[in-house]
């Protein structure tokens, strides 16, 4: 085996030009490769199929809410799915798509050969695999999987949790450590690898994005793993951290879990931000309004971020000097936030616009995320907050921000560079009912969770009283609808990558620009290998 | 086939329709019944109306664009990517905005946090499912759990109209006084939801939380935990009767003598068909969430006590063990939770139902003995 | 640009799967060990695998380091690669700072504010009602239910043995600056004497910090199950300590390595994030120092 691996590269590299290497044949290409678009691929295909396990488990979430009582699955079982479509979600869905994404493009927008350190960023790949075979063997060990939410909370996840929460905290931090050592790799590439002549200003918004993401990767990443050590420690140690008996405090793993958390809501919508304002200007075919603003409000939203932890931690009682400066530094990060909205809408004001998927979702994006920015804005008057924390009026919002956001944001990407990644057009009438079908059940699922909310339906409930039955009973065909459309989504991504439509021009797209559509389509297995000149 | 389907759908119709017409539309906050639950519903229609006045001039602006500035209309592409002035105003015109609203929502909320000069001073604490209330000036308290039926829940019995939204013993408070209510909790991190006050406290275990309601009319609230406390979150509700101040010192003076009786109860001579009955009754309420009415328990998680080695065993582990419970485990401490009659019937039932027939029994006096025995 | 040495990227490299199986099965075994352990049940399976993981990752971790060295040594790094190192590590570096911040920020959180409020003061000081007789004190001497986290019988004070590993651990900051600078000038004799001097006083700190350990365990009482106090003091201190450890290995293979005649004055990226490292590990104690002993 050695002999296909490092020594083997070596000698090799040593003596010839290796740039017209193609892929290593068979399986062990994808094993042992140290490529940016290989690796970007498999994020891909790993973050669509927990995409799958994770919808798959909110069809037996919203089967069960379809009518009132219990009939599909009990409490126990229904808090474990519960559970488990966060943590799939948040860390196997969204996050691995977003760097699959930055694996694929940031290389070739800024004009690099690969990424800063190409084994480590196969390191950091299939260390995911293996975080979530333990994450996921733990629903079948005695005691059943973790059932204490995505959030994890003290005590009920460490005097109380199950015996498999020893599993789900090293299945976490093996998650963790992918995403730490991803962080470094992608900001070592845009400080160190950007071709001669681009200049930090000059470069292209994903990556501006993606070096901000990167960055609060790095600052609350080891933060999450330093809360699930004291959990660990907690539970197998006999250390009190988070119990009142030896002076610990409960209220003290969410303000080390929210540090963590509100700047990782960023990271999943970030990177989204980015692609967006890259296709906005491609489909208006006219320049993005207010680069440099765009710039500064992404970072002034990622150093906000850090200031806004308790904003989710209202109802705690934290003293009320406390509750004035979240609720006042959270309602500030709606101004950059604003910014952003004001300049994609000022992008398409007077261009010369087409409706392809990539827009169709971007404008989506732009609409249903506000949506979900407006709820926010509401969540953040700390005394409205008492009547909405845990309802379903925040599980509307956070859903408004994810599926439209995040998920829309990663869909437009697809559709965007498929025709780079694969060499061939997807089918655009196949693509528009993804879309449609993806609206239609999307909103259907979300929006009455606002009516509910408001009309007071905790979260996190298997049965509910029987005044919310009607939206429950909408909400869930909604979800049906959107998860089943999915399907589709996988079948025009296949048809594509096996040729089954028109070839693919170098840029496909009227008006987009960038160096990586000066590559050809499919962009060959080595691009850049000698840095172009940007002007 | 036809009319398979014909009948399935039916049978699909048939099942729908008591939820459909039971239920209603509520889509909005309710306005409450307490000053506090009042304001914040000003602030949430202020802040829902700024929302939805900002998006409709954004998007009108978008759509707009969107249907005039599209490439099929022939329109060409304006070059223009920046503009200072409108950029200034685009961040000046929302942080206006959002000072104008904080200054409400402070208000509300330093209110909000203000729980001296109360009148009447209750502790609620969270229990694994259910509420305990303490009434501190009047040296009682009891239990509320969900009453709904398990049948009701399971769908082998139509739904009444407060299901899940109904307990054995609602909290009772007087109308028109200020009421200072004490949070905690016993074992998880619980929240203390009613809608109509306008108040959602977490109960955090080992700590105190301080909220305050003043409730003006008289009536039935009800509400339900918020905070995700184990595979009975959705199960322990709360439910509030205000009543009249005359009323509620009748209610304060029978509950006391009530306590009273209770205490008695302990030095009495019991006897076993006595346990049995109180047994029962206080295992279905406390033990049968998790060890299932006939003791048949939810494996692996909470053992069946039909049969079970400490349920048959010696009686010193069995008190042990639902006195100071087991940690690590779901397995609460009752000793604090539970009085000394219904623990000592408790055990007595449980060795003695379900054909577990030790035949022997535990009387009040001996918990009482085991108790102090354990704290010298 | 005048001249662009091509970036280096390896073709195929197997040391990221054995590293992945390495970790999942190391961290498998030491799960397992915790909850068999934790339910009285034999943990020799859960040993089994974590040695297992371990060999593993010992490999890997010889094999990769092995060819980096090697690559390294036959010219293939460029400078931008150098530099692609150089960000690395900061960025690793970090990592762990904001790792250690999580603890300091418990350590902070637990004296200022949930302590005070289980003693009676401060805004949330009602709790005091649920734990009558406790009093706030730091360093934490009583603890809220003794019977569940039994009081330690005295703290370890900072002026003894805490204060001379802060003199050593300065010191060895010194050392290792000083053996950089031989290193530059080319003095390799120098550079020997100077990163051994610092990779002894690295061991004595490590030495020290046992004795203290089991001073603490022994004779005060004062362990990780004894409250807050005992909880944060030993997982700062400990997690530091961990870090000495890795510094120390890292200085001890660089001292292999320079033996074995690697580095030049120009060219000794891994010599210098070793020292880097080292620096780290040297702040965070001092951060400790205070923070912990001192304060």
């Amino acid at each position: 085996m050695s002999t296909v691996a490092d020594a083997h590269t070596s000698e090799h590299s040593l003596g010839q030009n290796h740039d017209h290497h193609g892929p290593a044949k068979g399986w062990t290409r994808w094993l042992f490769t140290t490529n940016h678009k290989d690796i970007g691929t498999m994020y891909l295909i790993f973050s669509f199929g927990m995409f799958l396990l994770g919808g798959t488990m909110a069809m037996v979430i919203r089967a069960e809410l379809f009518q009132p009582g219990l009939q599909i699955v009990q409490p126990e079982f229904f808090n474990q799915i519960t559970t488990m479509h966060g943590l799939i979600m948040v860390f196997g869905a969204v996050m691995p798509a977003f760097v699959g994404l930055a694996n694929w493009m940031l290389p070739l927008m800024i004009g690099a050969p690969d990424m800063a350190l190409p084994r480590m960023n196969n390191w950091s790949f299939w260390l995911l695999p293996c975080s979530f075979l333990i994450l996921v063997s733990t629903l079948f060990m005695d005691g059943g999987g973790p059932n204490f939410g995505w959030t994890f909370y003290a005590p009920l996840s460490t005097t109380y949790g199950p015996p498999s929460t020893t599993y789900f905290i090293f299945a976490l931090h093996i998650a963790g450590a992918s995403s730490i050592m991803g962080a470094i790799n992608v900001i070592s590439t845009i400080l160190n690898m950007r071709a001669p002549g681009m200049t930090l200003m000059k470069m292209p918004l994903f990556v501006w994005t993606w070096l901000i993401t990167a960055f609060l990767l790095l600052a609350v990443m080891p933060v999450l793993a330093g809360v699930l050590t004291m959990m660990l420690m907690d539970i197998n140690f006999g250390t009190s951290f988070f119990d009142a008996s030896g002076g610990g405090d409960p209220v003290l793993f969410q303000h080390i879990f929210w540090f963590f958390g509100h700047p990782e809501v960023y990271i999943m919508i970030l990177p989204a931000f980015g692609a967006i304002s890259h296709i906005v200007p491609a489909f208006s075919r006219k320049p993005l309004f207010g680069h440099a603003s765009m710039v500064y409000a992404t970072c002034a939203i990622a150093l906000l971020s850090f200031l806004v932890w308790a904003h989710h931690m209202f109802t705690v009682g934290i003293p009320v000097a406390g509750q004035l400066f979240f609720m006042y530094a959270t309602l500030l990060i709606a101004v950059p936030t604003g910014v952003k909205v004001f300049n994609w809408v000022a992008t398409m004001f007077r261009g010369s616009m087409t409706f392809e998927a990539p827009m169709l979702f971007a404008i989506a994006f732009i609409i249903l995320f506000t949506v979900g920015g407006f709820s926010g804005l509401m969540l953040a008057i700390a005394p409205a907050d008492f009547q909405y924390h845990d309802t379903y009026f925040v599980v509307a919002h956070f859903h408004y921000v994810l599926v439209p956001g995040a998920i829309f944001g990663i869909f437009a990407s697809a559709y965007f560079w498929l025709p780079k990644w694969t060499g061939y057009m997807y089918d655009e009438t196949l693509a528009k009912t993804h879309f449609w079908l993806s609206f239609v059940g999307m909103n259907l699922a979300f929006f009455p969770m606002h009516f509910l909310g408001l009309a007071g339906m905790p979260r996190r409930i298997p049965d509910y009283a029987l005044q919310f039955a009607d939206f429950n009973m909408v909400s869930s065909i909604g979800a049906f609808l959107f998860g089943a459309t999915q399907l589709l989504f996988l079948f025009i991504v296949v048809k594509c990558a096996r040729g089954g439509g028109e070839p693919a021009a170098a840029n496909p797209w009227d008006g987009a620009e960038g160096l990586e559509w000066t590559v050809p389509s499919p962009a060959p297995y080595h691009t850049f290998s000698t840095p172009p000149e940007v002007r | 086939m036809r009319v398979c389907a014909k009948r399935a759908f039916a049978l699909c119709g048939l099942a729908l329709f008591p939820v459909m017409s039971m239920a209603d539309w509520t889509m909005n906050m309710s306005p409450g019944v307490t000053q506090t639950s009042n304001d914040i519903y000003g602030l949430h229609m202020t802040i829902l109306w700024i929302c939805v006045v900002i998006g409709v001039v954004v998007f009108g602006v978008m759509f707009w664009s969107i249907f005039a500035h599209r490439k099929s209309r022939g329109h060409k592409p304006a070059n223009f990517h920046e503009n200072t002035t409108v950029e200034v105003l685009w961040t000046i015109i929302p942080l206006v905005i959002l000072v104008a609203m904080a200054i409400p929502a402070t208000t509300t909320l330093i209110d909000m946090y203000d729980t001296t000069e109360a009148d009447v001073d209750i502790k609620i604490t969270g229990y694994q499912w259910k509420w305990k209330y303490d009434y501190l000036d009047d040296e009682f308290g009891y239990f509320s759990s969900l009453s709904t039926p398990r049948d009701q829940i399971n769908n082998r019995q139509t739904k009444g109209d407060n299901y899940l939204l109904e307990v054995d013993n609602p909290l009772v408070v007087p109308v028109g006084q200020k009421v200072r209510l004490l949070m905690t909790a016993n074992d998880v991190i619980h929240s203390w939801w009613v809608p109509e006050f306008g108040l959602k406290k977490d109960a955090i275990p080992g700590f105190i939380n301080e909220a305050w309601i003043r409730v003006d009319t008289p009536g039935t609230y009800r509400g339900q935990c918020t905070e995700l406390c184990g595979k009975g979150h959705g199960f322990m509700p709360i439910v509030v009767e205000a009543v009249p101040q005359a009323e509620y010192q009748t209610w304060i003076g029978e509950q006391r003598a009530a306590a009273e009786k209770e205490k008695e109860l302990t030095q009495k001579e019991w006897t076993m068909p006595e346990l049995m009955e109180r047994g029962e009754k206080s295992y279905q309420s406390t033990c049968a969430a998790c060890h299932q009415a006939d003791g048949s328990g939810l494996p692996p998680s909470f053992p069946a006590l039909r049969g079970s080695a400490i349920a048959v065993g010696d009686i010193a582990g069995h008190i042990d063990i639902v006195v100071n419970g087991k940690r690590g485990t779901a397995m609460q401490a009752f000793g604090k939770q539970l009085n000394e009659v219904d623990i000592a019937a408790i055990i007595t039932y449980e060795r003695n139902a379900w054909g577990n027939n030790v035949g022997d029994m535990v009387t009040p006096k001996d918990i009482f003995d085991y108790k102090n025995q354990q704290q010298q | 640009m005048s001249e662009y040495q091509k970036y280096y990227v390896p073709d195929q490299s197997k040391w990221p799967i054995i590293a992945t199986f390495g970790l999942g099965t190391t961290l498998f075994g030491a799960a397992t060990i915790m909850v068999d352990g934790g339910q009285g049940g034999s943990t020799s399976s859960g040993w089994m695998i974590f040695t297992v993981g371990l060999l593993l990752m010992a490999y890997m971790i010889f094999g990769w380091f092995g060819s980096v060295v090697r690559e390294s040594r036959a010219g293939l790094h460029s400078p931008q690669m150098d530099r692609s190192f150089r960000w690395g590590m900061s960025w690793f570096i970090f990592s762990e700072i904001m790792f250690f911040a999580a603890f300091f920020g418990a350590l902070f959180y637990a004296r200022v504010f949930a302590v005070p409020w289980l003693g009676g003061e401060g805004d949330r000081g009602s709790s005091n009602m649920l734990w009558e007789g406790f009093q706030a004190t730091w360093p934490l001497i009583n603890t809220p239910d003794p019977s569940l986290y039994p009081a330690p019988k005295g703290i370890i004070g900072p002026w003894g043995l805490p204060l001379i590993n802060t003199i050593l651990l300065v010191s060895s900051s010194f050392t290792i600056t000083v053996a950089h600078h031989a290193l530059k000038a080319g003095s390799r004799k120098k550079l020997k004497l100077w990163l051994g001097a610092t990779i002894v006083l690295a061991l004595a700190f490590v030495g020290f910090q046992a004795e203290e350990y089991m001073h603490a365990y022994q004779e005060l009482n004062l362990t990780l199950q004894s409250g807050i106090y005992g909880s944060t003091f030993f997982m700062l201190t400990g997690f530091h300590g961990a870090h000495v450890i890795l510094g120390t290995i890292m200085l001890t293979v660089m001292l292999i390595r320079i033996s074995k005649g690697h580095f030049s004055a120009d060219n000794h990226f891994g010599f210098e994030a070793a020292a880097w490292y080292w620096h780290f590990v040297d702040v965070v104690w001092l951060m400790l120092f205070v923070f912990v002993y001192v304060i």
